[in-house]
């Protein structure tokens, strides 16, 4: 594969084709916030806070840095007020789900977002699909999916697989910006198959 | 069926068609699409079997029923051949009167005839409706003289002819020259350039390639893609065949959605008729181009229509769209170039060939060229589907061929664009219809839906509709769309609600912007269409729900009250009755009173109270003035001989 | 629902991953809901993992994990039929049977669902109860409409 130089930041970047923009900027030490990426996964796309601005024969539009791919000539600038706009109301709409969660709150000092814009939600999940997609593509154990759409779309373990993979496994955990997933996790664990102790306890 | 192995052999067989049958024979064709269907069509039909049968005229006449004819308000709808005699709203009870005067005689069912409801006359001819007369109907048009499952009727008008040009005269990339030289953008959604789109996937490395009909119609209020896969399945399986002849597929797929239970059935029939006659299949028309299709059934999702989410659903996934690039012409269905278009779309391209790319592009605006079929929908005299020349204004959609408003009501504005589009006052009507028209007035053609609105919408109810329906409809991968509809949803539902506050505007259109910048699919970048444009056009409607707490198109049901005018009740007590919680008190002689605290406002005081006393009135943003006092209640009635 | 039952309708569309959709879709059809050992079966001859499944089934619309009530009832809720009232037959027929949409009733006797557009515009507000259209309804017409049901 022939390289590509774009330019990102002002800055010339040289990289393989076929690389992501995200890539591509941290290869030269430009961060760009991301939440659902994760270099073990396939880029997924979901949780936009990567939006960089790309410009490319005087057309300019946003492009999400994680899956976007590298064009020759490509201008690239990670930070505007544009961007910083759009993250801020991406971060707003993600703290209505999960106002503590670490990763969220050092984000929104970075960009002015604020805990409250929204009235929270039920649910801390924030879809971002890490824990789903890990199982899937990494493990390879389909112990947890997503189960219906849109505003009603959430995580959910099979029981059956979850009982046989889980416990020793739990890579999925730390993975999760929210505690979400943990809770989710316990949920099932009680209700579909109780830890050996308590399993002991009944047999006995 | 002997299959057709040559170009001549088509022509034969055609020739063969058109010696069997007796131009002027009789022939009742009666719309046998979903509308009419649904209007009693079936039972026209049988009826007119058993009548013809029973007169023993079963030989003399022909009884075809047929694709959909787009007067949809008018179903179910009876065309005598070769007269083009047009009776509407006909049923079983009119036939024996049609075939004895109509069929046996030379006289014409006057009171079945159209009716021009201002002048009071009559049409006979089906063309010279107003409704027909006013569109160009191309694309449309064959589905009157069709009986979709019989593919003869097909071949009679000239069919699979443009598959043999193409195949025997034009090389595949003559054929994308062809198709670009016509200018033909695509009619699903985004109007891209079909023949540069068909040259991507020519050009693109990678084998197997693909090609898709896109059926998955999902805009509520649009159904022409329907009527065309019900009405005409052979002009779209041959567009299909002529358009993978010329990207190099030789498989493909109809993704119909599963509400469309008859488009399934007709395609279905279509493809095997189509394959006994090869033209499909191995050495189609015996040349060396091969192709196979198959039916894949839509499982109930909006997002589906998104070319990526279609894909994952064909390789049977859950619909959730992918980043583009890569675009499907590169990296398609299972990772190989495929090109999709929509039903009409493909309907399009015969057309092309049979006539040239000339004589198409001659037709229309500077950018959009042909026709375009729309749904004509909601607030008109004449529902329907209609076809229009790019560049007609769409005041004369409306009027010439709508109808206008009816009930003598005023128009307000027109949705184009399903969910993804926007709405068009009414001082913006002279604007021609076309692609880059549309969009430039913050709407956009889309599929194809027209919804017209009268003053009695509400615009800010509108947007909530929309709103509402993409947040159902929203895959939920991405945040700006997922989080930020159901977000803009609240703030609108609120508004409607009389519950908005200052601010509610700038939150919405900040969320408007995320979705729109950061979206990853279609469905989120134009989510916010309905509500930017109808912000754009009837601002003082939102700032009226939220200062005021006032709906000016009295129909937020949280804003308004229903109120009895003591001045015009007759004291009929009609209201009274049909009142479901007993709000309303009165009796006879005794003016009646909607009592506030039991009132559901469910609106049935308002449409039974008669038109001639016109009493009920709904009120919004002003209080409810108080009962009458109990003496000043009992009505006086003019005595009988002062009248 | 019967084994040889989903057998036979995943041999008619072949046993691979991407006949998933519509292999769940016959079953619905057949079988009015999807059970779970009708998924487990799909699951195992399709080699496809329960997630996905599970997803797929609670994706797409035309599929219920439950079983549905002896007549469906699809209001549609269609831009033209909005702008002609639909809201209020919704309405209406949420008080007439007690459920909303996407549930069934304890009898199982009505399924109420609503639908985007079913394509008769002309006909609006417009619902389809088994497959019946009931058109240019008024709230009173519907829950007339649905006396008739036993």
């Amino acid at each position: 594969m022939s390289d590509v130089v774009l330019h990102i930041d002002g800055k010339d970047v040289t990289v393989p084709e076929g690389t992501t923009v995200l890539e591509a900027a941290r290869s030269v030490g430009i961060a760009v916030p991301t939440l659902c990426h994760h270099e073990k996964l396939a880029p997924y796309g979901g949780c936009r806070v990567c939006m960089v601005e790309a410009e490319l024969r005087g057309a300019t539009r946003l492009v999400a840095a994680c899956t976007h791919p590298v064009e020759p000539e490509l201008v690239v600038r990670t930070r505007s007020e544009k961007i910083d706009r759009i993250r801020r109301s991406v971060l707003e709409l993600l703290l209505a789900h999960a106002p503590d969660s670490t990763r969220l709150r050092e984000l929104a000092r970075e960009y002015g977002a604020r805990r409250d814009r929204f009235e929270p939600d039920a649910s801390f999940c924030i879809h971002c699909g890490l824990c789903v997609r890990y199982c899937a593509e990494v493990k390879r154990k389909f112990a947890v999916g997503f189960v219906d759409r849109g505003i009603r779309k959430e995580i959910a373990f099979v029981p059956e697989i979850a009982a046989k993979e889980c416990n020793a496994c739990k890579e999925c955990f730390e993975l999760c910006p929210t505690s979400y997933l943990q809770a989710a996790f316990v949920l099932v664990e009680s209700l579909a198959f109780p830890r050996p102790a308590e399993t002991d306890r009944t047999e006995g | 069926m002997a299959r057709l192995n040559s170009s001549e052999d088509l022509e034969r067989l055609r020739r063969e068609i058109l010696a069997r049958r007796d131009p002027k024979k009789p022939c009742v064709a009666v719309c046998a699409g979903t509308g009419c269907l649904a209007s009693g069509a079936a039972d026209v039909v049988a009826a007119f079997r058993r009548e013809l049968d029973a007169r023993g005229l079963a030989d003399k006449v022909a009884l075809r029923g047929t694709g959909c004819h787009g007067f949809c308000e008018k179903g179910p709808i009876v065309v005598l051949d070769p007269e083009e005699t047009c009776y509407l709203q006909a049923t079983p009870a009119d036939v024996p009167e049609i075939i004895e005067k109509s069929l046996m005689g030379k006289e014409v069912v006057e009171r079945l005839l159209y009716v021009d409801p201002q002048t009071k006359e009559k049409t006979v001819r089906e063309p010279d409706i107003p409704f027909y007369k006013h569109q160009k109907r191309m694309v449309f048009g064959p589905n009157r003289k069709l009986d979709p499952r019989n593919i003869e009727d097909y071949l009679a008008i000239g069919g699979y002819r443009a598959l043999a040009r193409a195949l025997f005269e034009r090389t595949p990339e003559q054929v994308i020259l062809e198709v670009k030289e016509s200018r033909l953008r695509g009619r699903g959604g985004a109007g891209f350039l079909t023949g540069v789109k068909w040259e991507f996937a020519r050009r693109a490395a990678g084998k197997p390639k693909y090609v898709v009909v896109n059926c998955d119609e999902g805009d509520p209020g649009a159904y022409m893609d329907r009527s065309l896969m019900e009405g005409n399945p052979h002009a779209v399986l041959e567009g299909l065949l002529i358009g993978a002849y010329a990207i190099g597929a030789h498989e493909g797929f109809f993704y119909v959605r599963q509400e469309y239970p008859l488009a399934v059935e007709n395609l279905g029939i279509a493809l095997r008729q189509a394959e006994e006659h090869g033209l499909l299949g191995k050495n189609i028309l015996g040349s060396d181009f091969d192709f196979t299709a198959q039916v894949h059934r839509g499982a109930g999702a909006f997002v589906c229509g998104e070319e990526t989410a279609l894909l994952a659903s064909l390789e049977g996934q859950a619909g959730e769209p992918k980043p583009r690039p890569p675009y499907p012409a590169v990296k398609g269905l299972w990772g190989k170039p495929t090109n999709i278009n929509n039903v009409e779309t493909w309907a399009n391209v015969p057309l092309i060939l049979n006539e040239g790319a000339a004589a198409f592009a001659a037709i229309g605006t500077a950018g959009s060229k042909g026709t375009k079929i729309f749904s004509l929908v909601g607030k008109i005299a004449n529902t329907g589907l209609v076809e229009v020349p790019m560049g007609l204004p769409l005041r004369d959609v409306v009027f010439k061929i709508g109808g206008g408003i009816p009930g003598g009501r005023k128009f307000k504005a027109m949705q184009t664009g399903g969910p993804s589009g926007g709405c068009i006052p009414e001082e913006l009507l002279d604007l021609p219809v076309g692609f880059d028209e549309l969009t430039r007035a913050g709407s956009m053609m889309g599929s194809g839906g027209m919804i017209v609105m009268d003053e009695d919408t509400c615009m800010v109810d509108v947007a909530r509709y929309f709103v509402d329906f993409l947040t159902e409809e929203s895959c939920g991968k991405c945040v700006p769309c997922r989080e930020g509809l159901r977000q803009m949803h609240r703030i609108l539902t609120r508004i409607t609600k009389g519950e908005g506050h200052e601010g509610d505007l700038e939150t919405l259109q900040q969320l408007a912007e995320t979705a729109q910048e950061a979206s990853l699919c279609a469905l989120g970048r134009t989510a916010p269409n309905p509500f930017l444009s109808t912000l754009r056009y009837f601002r003082d409607e939102y700032e009226a729900h939220i200062r005021e707490k006032r709906c000016p198109a009295l129909s937020c049901k949280a804003l308004i009250h229903y109120w009895i005018d003591p001045a015009k009740c007759r004291a009929c007590m009609l209201c009274l009755r049909k009142c479901p919680t007993q709000a309303i008190d009165g009796g006879k002689q005794r003016i009646h009173v909607i009592d506030q605290a039991k009132c559901t406002n469910c609106g049935t005081c308002f449409e039974v109270c008669p038109a001639k006393f016109g009493a009920v009135r709904k009120l919004s943003g002003v209080p409810v003035p108080p009962p009458i006092p109990e003496e000043q209640r009992t009505l006086v009635r003019a005595r009988k001989q002062d009248e | 629902m019967d084994i040889q039952k989903v057998d036979q309708i995943i041999d008619k569309h072949g046993a691979e991953a991407s006949a998933l959709i519509q292999v769940l879709l016959e079953i619905q059809r057949e079988n009015h809901w999807l059970p779970q050992e009708a998924l487990a079966r799909v699951a195992e001859r399709l080699r496809v993992p329960a997630s996905r499944i599970r997803h797929i089934a609670t994706f797409y619309k035309a599929f219920s994990l439950v079983p549905k009530g002896r007549h469906e009832v699809h209001v549609c809720v269609g831009t033209a039929c909005h702008v002609r009232g639909a809201t209020r037959i919704l309405d209406t027929l949420q008080d007439a049977t007690g459920i909303l949409p996407g549930e069934t009733d304890a009898e199982l006797k009505f399924s109420l669902e609503t639908v985007n557009c079913l394509g008769c515009c002309a006909l609006g507000p417009v619902m389809v109860v088994d497959g019946k259209t009931h058109g240019k309804l008024s709230p009173a017409a519907a829950a007339d409409a649905l006396k008739s049901y036993e």
